[in-house]
């Protein structure tokens, strides 16, 4: 039911929006940084290492058009994410251990 | 946010988290390296290379950055500035190499600031007028090809800082070439009038793309001595790439190059570069006796 | 962006309104696709893009002096500082098109003159000493206003601000770094750094905005916690961090009634002209034609451009992309 996108539609001649993904080391995640706009994927990525790296940020950049996004509405937050909230038994600290037993 | 830092709250609430992908640090590329003058290696001669290519980058720089403020898409004053940023990177490190190398201990600013307009060594591609979007990226595309040439070469220099320092140049010139061929293809090969506008800068910046390929003597001595990279041995492979870039950009196959000709090198310029050094020495002229 | 929706719980205006107080009671973050009222996506619409406007714009003054910095490492600063703001400007559209406008539009607001930016860009910059004065005392006031907002209840907004406060931190530092060296130097350069804080000082008062008695929206935002601060508050703690120094660098602010207030624990300091602010604002600046021709020129100029590679794409559409 949600009728708000976060992006308007791209029905108009301006460079599409673009969400920029940055690795900022080996090891870590690609993490959402901010958008941009381009013509085209290339030019994307030029844009996002000039506009998100410009200070040794990444060492991998991904682009994604916005509209190709497949996003959860926020009123599914129950149905979605609520199930999970209750499994307690996936945390470690459900598991009493006695502070004596090393490496645990 | 706390009385007396105002960066506390930053600091409180942000730091050391990496989700953020924030930058850190720098590396300094002549860390560890050694700056004697490598024996048999003439120094004036090593000197005056250094202005050369310092220079080129210099000029160059001077004229890109009238583009932020002023391109076509911020993303690309963004792009442009960062070029620009490599290409004064490049220049401070040769013109304080070349500082070291004639012996007088110069700075950087003293080669920037206080030489004329005729002591410039650079090639009239770089102080050529900024003309428009197309024109900008033809000569940032060909000046970036002979550059990369150069300076992939030049990083097995015998001078051990000449060496460090394109060591890290060729990374940038690889981008600053990729960043031109891309807009050279969206230019050639985008509407009628952007292909006509390529044509044009083609035609415009054509005559001066043989002086770059010029041995100047000092070039010739300090190849023939292992420091120096004899741009006429870069002239083919520079050729093809050109012409790779431009056929697939729709555009003619380009001519061959003129004749290489010396100017820039041995200090003859176009009426274009006093101006530009008249503007870059303004307020350091100004102000002889002050500290920045 | 496209939704999947699983299910569609009937709600009313009221469950929604209730459910946007609570997050903001609870201090959470309120995002894009949020429900939100009008008033509150109307109010931030209006001050992220010109607060991203106020980026755009301010590269002028400063950037008047790339080509003239007086040293190569003062021109690199410069250069990329002035890039920073930019940068800046992007990441600020880019937070108010989540809100559903686009950048196009804000653009064409701009360079018609149909929307404002901080007013402290339609001065002039006159000597180089206005490069260290914008850096020490215009982005030092700009800091005081965007530290708080890294908390500010829209989540883009606030994430757009940590990342422009991280980057922001060597502005200040470099702009008064340049002032100890000028102060050091000769007496034309000390006469120029006093010249241009006489000129920016009343104008950096003024970036926090109008007396909190004729600020209409401040006690809206900050219920809805898009600010975190009143416009005086902020306004008094820009002048006590300052004036220590003013004082350090041995530069006279023009106000003759700054003075230490014991009781107050503060320092009171006079009034800014606010019928200046007034004109100045609302398009009457020194420089305000100036700055907006600027932007329209580039933009209008770069249209061919920006053309050509919307052709390209379309032509390559069906290429596969590394």
């Amino acid at each position: 039911m949600s009728t708000e996108n976060t992006h308007p539609s791209p029905a108009r001649p301006e460079w599409p929006l673009y969400e920029v993904f940055v690795r900022g080391k080996r090891g870590l995640n690609h993490v959402h940084v901010g958008s941009l706009h381009a013509p085209d994927d290339r030019m994307a990525l030029h844009n996002a290492r000039n506009l998100y790296t410009r200070r040794n940020e990444g060492v991998s950049i991904w682009v994604v058009r916005a509209e190709d996004i497949t996003a959860s509405s926020p009123d599914e937050k129950d149905p979605f994410f609520e199930p999970s909230g209750d499994k307690v038994y996936r945390h470690p600290t459900f598991y009493p251990i006695p502070d004596d037993v090393p490496h645990i | 946010m706390s009385g007396d830092n105002i960066y506390t709250a930053l600091s409180e609430e942000h730091g050391g988290d990496t989700r953020w992908a924030f930058g850190t640090g720098f590396t300094d590329a002549l860390a560890g390296v050694d700056t004697t003058l490598p024996e048999g290696v003439d120094g004036q001669d090593l000197a005056l290379y250094c202005q050369m290519l310092g220079d080129d980058a210099l000029v160059q720089a001077q004229r890109l950055i009238h583009w932020v403020t002023d391109a076509p898409e911020l993303e690309e004053e963004v792009a442009l500035a960062n070029i620009a940023l490599d290409l004064l990177g490049q220049a401070r490190l040769l013109l304080s190499r070349a500082g070291q190398a004639d012996g007088t201990g110069r700075d950087e600013d003293a080669f920037a600031y206080h030489r004329t307009a005729d002591q410039f060594r650079n090639v009239h591609l770089a102080e050529a007028p900024r003309g428009d979007f197309a024109r900008a990226i033809v000569t940032l595309l060909v000046l970036s090809s002979v550059r990369l040439a150069v300076f992939t070469r030049l990083a097995d220099s015998r001078d051990p800082v000449l060496a460090a320092i394109a060591a890290k140049a060729v990374h940038e010139l690889a981008y600053h070439r990729d960043y031109a061929v891309s807009w050279a293809l969206r230019l050639g090969d985008g509407t009628p009038y952007s292909h006509e506008r390529m044509v044009e800068a083609v035609t415009d910046v054509w005559p001066l793309t043989g002086e770059p390929f010029a041995t100047h003597p000092v070039e010739a001595r300090l190849t023939a001595q292992g420091a120096a990279v004899d741009p006429a041995t870069v002239r083919a492979e520079v050729h093809d790439v050109l012409t790779q870039v431009l056929t697939t950009a729709t555009l003619q196959a380009p001519p061959a190059f003129p004749e290489p000709v010396l100017a820039g090198r041995g200090g003859e310029h176009t009426p274009e570069l006093a101006p530009l050094v008249a503007e870059l020495q303004k307020v350091a002229r100004e102000h002889p006796e002050a500290t920045w | 962006m496209s939704t999947v929706t699983a299910q569609a719980p009937p709600e009313g205006a009221d469950v929604q309104q209730a459910e946007f107080d609570a997050k903001i009671a609870a201090d959470q973050r309120i995002e894009p696709r949020d429900w939100m009222p009008d008033g509150y996506r109307r109010t931030l619409v209006r001050q992220v893009s010109q607060h991203a406007h106020s980026e755009i714009i301010g590269m002028q003054p400063e950037g008047d002096w790339i080509a003239s910095a007086p040293s190569l490492r003062r021109k690199a600063i410069l250069l990329a500082k002035v890039q920073d703001e930019a940068g800046h400007g992007l990441y600020l559209y880019a937070a108010a098109e989540t809100l559903g406008v686009d950048r196009a539009d804000l653009t064409d607001r701009l360079i018609e003159g149909r929307q404002k930016y901080s007013s402290i860009f339609n001065y002039p910059s006159l000597t180089f000493a206005d490069v260290g004065v914008i850096g020490w005392l215009v982005d030092g006031a700009a800091i005081c206003n965007q530290v708080p907002l890294c908390r500010s209840s829209f989540g883009p907004y606030a994430r757009a601000m940590v990342r422009i406060c991280k980057e922001e931190s060597f502005h200040q530092r470099q702009g008064y770094e340049l002032l100890m060296r000028m102060m050091e130097g000769t007496d034309a350069q000390r006469a120029m750094v006093q010249d241009a804080v006489d000129r920016w000082w009343w104008p950096s008062l003024m970036m926090f905005g109008p007396p909190d008695a004729d600020s209409p929206n401040t006690r809206q935002s900050m219920a809805w916690r898009i600010k975190r601060d009143t416009n005086d508050e902020l306004r008094q703690k820009f002048v006590d961090m300052t004036v220590p120094q003013a004082e350090r660098l041995g530069v006279t602010l023009p106000d003759p009634e700054l003075a230490w207030n014991d009781e107050r624990g503060h320092y009171d300091f006079g009034e800014p002209d606010w019928a200046e602010f007034k004109q100045v604002i609302s398009g009457s600046g020194p420089k305000n034609a100036e700055r907006i021709a600027r932007r329209r020129a580039a933009h209008e100029k770069g249209a061919w451009v920006r053309e050509a590679a919307t052709a390209y794409a379309r032509k390559h559409a069906q290429e596969a992309t590394a």
